[in-house]
């Protein structure tokens, strides 16, 4: 057997991976912009070159311009609340107190439920008159409240699921930035006097960068690819108010088998998932000091 | 000679792998796909009824697969016919009929039966479910788990505010008259049970054509090319709804969940609600209290769209599937089994001669409110369905949502919906 060049070797070892990535991340990715210049076949009529027509019915489409601004309130009511938390919680179990395996693992469980099932469960919560939620408020002598069945709390609703689930998924990894800081710097900072919020803000936090960073795409990545609450939860009423820009895909794409316009959706929310990325590669990662 | 035996054998395989339908000793396998729309066991009605299939046919083989709700029913069984393996055989909504024409994705019923005696059969279901069934002359669904709306209440809570619990309310005022006796409120003025819940989520435009229905105006033509959601009888039908709750009181706000809705009636919550009479065994089995089933009480008259799912045969599947899904259906479709079925899970049978048999005489003996929804039919109307059905629906659900919350005044939402359906049905008019 004759030696290969040295060029084609490094070529097959990453092959396996490249097979991969082309036939699930880009040929997908490029086959959608193709698609989204056609018009959607139907068994009597086949699809025919439109040009740019489904991205200027999307301009006049009301319901998308509604999915995107519920997708924009949706990142921005979740996402800081969730890191918040995400920190509160590790900070507390990072502590040497009793318990702190059966608390940690209280805190990640929401993240190891399937999601279907999480999402029933909170609907019986908001369920009105004899959910939990209605219970513990009634018992209060609070008024009754249809949560999920009104406009204005419908998506407030929501938020407060996605940031029950993902705090305890970023604690995590806080937790493990937390065990890397060296027990050095908090002694120091005992002898200088350092109070506890001094030491936090000015020490852990800054150190805390890279995973605040890497917790900050990943949470943006999810606010955009939610799907799973809303489907089972309020099917993006009433009347779309709760309704995200991937569930507005989905059932433009398979309620309504308009696949050529859900294409034009697609390319939409990945422009807008690349423009996240571009921004943590070009602008947050040169702010961010690594140890 | 050994080599010859393997040789001959190989060449059996193959031949049998490319022409299973002349080996008629293999049994041909059908897969069917099947919607839970209700509360209750169906999907263990449906599997004794597919493997008593399987014993008086043995040489077909049945998967019976449960796909969800309706919605995600048709999602799957479009998908894999798309993909290139359809299911042979699935219950769909009736009013999914122009997408699947459109998409060719089902054969006429007509074109697998058409000798005498199967035309015979065919003209054996009621008109009022064929309605949605047949369109261009030709049969496309065959009427399986078919249904009304009707109004379940609640005998003793009757009793309690004083309310003849034999005689439900008959038209729309008195439905509100006695909804203000039966709701509730505490100390705090806080509501604890409610006087009827009408549920608007999934099947809203159900429910408001059963009112549209009662007060003479019809939603749509039966070519599904044309809708008519903002005449002035739908109007007022949509205020009648949402005084209810903005005026009367007697609803609560915002929208109302199709599947906790049985659950609220079961739970006391609710005195009077709307839904399906296939909740009917469900709720006869859980219900606590005396209960009543009654026509649903209307504006002008009593009136209520037909609703539920058809037997549909799919397209790109070999003849010999498509015949053992014929023999499926007809088994389906037989007076005795369609009568246990109708008991089993409270769905109205969709033939007569199902309701001459004597289980049901006896069934409707016990439980006369089962005859509630047949007697219903009278006034019964096709069920909203059109071209791009899911879209137009989705236009009309949006909007009556939005008027219930509250969003937009009754005539700005039907108007909203009615152009909207107007856009998506522009290419059908033609």
């Amino acid at each position: 057997m004759k030696r290969l060049p040295s060029s084609v070797l490094p070529w097959l070892l990453l092959s396996p991976a490249m097979v991969l990535l082309i036939a699930f991340t880009h040929y997908p990715a490029l086959a959608t912009l193709w698609h989204s210049f056609f018009s959607t076949p139907k068994g009597v009529r086949p699809s025919v070159f439109v040009g740019l027509e489904n991205y200027r019915l999307m301009a006049d489409d009301p319901v998308f311009w509604q999915a995107l601004c519920n997708n924009l309130w949706f990142a921005l009511g979740t996402i800081p609340l969730a890191i918040a938390l995400a920190i509160l919680m590790a900070l507390w179990v990072n502590e040497k107190l009793a318990g702190r395996g059966v608390l940690r693992l209280a805190y990640f469980t929401p993240t190891v439920l399937p999601m279907i099932a999480v999402a029933n469960i909170w609907l019986f919560f908001y369920t009105p008159q004899y959910g939990l939620l209605e219970q513990i408020t009634g018992a209060l002598g609070l008024p009754s409240h249809n949560w999920l069945g009104n406009p204005q709390t419908v998506l407030g609703a929501l938020m407060v699921v996605a940031v029950w689930k993902e705090a305890g998924f970023f604690m995590i990894f806080y937790l493990a930035a937390l065990q890397q800081i060296s027990p050095v710097l908090a002694e120091a900072a005992a002898l200088e006097g350092a109070s506890r919020w001094q030491y936090f803000w000015r020490v852990q936090f800054p150190l805390l960068m890279p995973t605040t960073l890497f917790v900050l795409i990943n949470a943006l990545i999810n606010a955009f690819r939610l799907v799973d609450h809303i489907v089972v939860m309020t099917k993006g009423g009433p009347d779309n108010a709760s309704s995200l820009l991937l569930y507005y895909i989905y059932e433009v794409g398979f309620a309504f088998w308009d696949s050529s316009y859900a294409a034009a959706l697609t390319v939409v929310l990945l422009a807008l998932l690349g423009l996240i990325a571009l921004v943590k590669f070009r602008v947050l990662d040169r702010r961010t000091h690594y140890q | 000679m050994r080599r010859t035996v393997l040789k001959s054998l190989a060449a059996l395989a193959v031949s049998a792998a490319f022409c299973t339908p002349v080996l008629a000793a293999n049994p041909v396998e059908i897969s069917f796909y099947y919607p839970v729309a209700v509360g209750g066991a169906v999907t263990k009605t449906i599997d004794s009824m597919v493997a008593d299939f399987e014993k008086a046919h043995p040489d077909i083989k049945v998967k019976a697969i449960y796909a969800g709700t309706y919605q995600e029913s048709i999602v799957k069984a479009l998908t894999a016919f798309k993909g290139g393996t359809p299911p042979t055989l699935a219950v769909l909504l009736s009013t999914d009929l122009f997408t699947l024409i459109d998409e060719n994705a089902i054969l006429p019923i007509d074109s697998l039966a058409s000798s005498a005696e199967d035309k015979k059969w065919i003209a054996g279901f009621y008109k009022g479910f064929m309605e949605n069934s047949q369109t261009e002359g030709k049969t496309w669904g065959i009427p399986f788990q078919r249904s009304t709306i009707v109004m379940y209440y609640n005998k003793a809570l009757f009793k309690e505010a004083g309310l003849n619990p034999d005689k439900a309310p008959a038209n729309w005022n008195e439905m509100v008259e006695a909804a203000k006796k039966l709701t509730k409120r505490d100390a705090a003025g806080n509501v604890t049970q409610w006087g009827v819940k009408i549920p608007s989520t999934g099947f809203g435009y159900w429910m408001f054509q059963a009112m549209t229905a009662s007060n003479d105006t019809l939603l749509m033509n039966s070519a599904g090319t044309k809708t008519y959601f903002d005449k002035p009888g739908a109007v007022q039908a949509l205020q009648h709804w949402v005084d209810l709750t903005t005026k009367e009181k007697v609803m609560p706000a915002g929208s109302i969940e199709w599947g906790t809705t049985p659950k609220d009636f079961l739970e006391q919550k609710a005195a009077m609600v709307w839904t399906t009479t296939g909740n009917l065994t469900n709720i006869r089995t859980n219900a606590s209290f005396p209960f009543g089933v009654a026509m649903l009480p209307g504006i002008k008259h009593p009136g209520s769209p037909t609703g539920g799912g058809n037997f549909y045969v799919f397209n790109k599947t070999s003849p010999a599937e498509q015949q053992a899904a014929m023999k499926f259906i007809r088994f389906a479709t037989e007076p005795a089994r369609a009568a246990q079925w109708s008991i089993a899970t409270g769905y109205v049978a969709p033939r007569q001669d199902a309701w001459d048999t004597p289980e049901m005489k006896k069934y409707l003996q016990d439980v006369p409110a089962a005859d509630v929804a047949r007697e219903q039919m009278k006034y019964g109307v096709a069920e909203l369905s059109t071209h791009d059905n899911q879209r137009v629906t989705k236009a009309l659900n949006d909007n009556l949502q939005a008027a219930l919350s509250d969003t937009k005044t009754p005539e700005a939402a039907l108007k909203d919906a009615q152009r909207e359906a107007e856009r998506i049905l522009r290419s059908y008019g033609r």
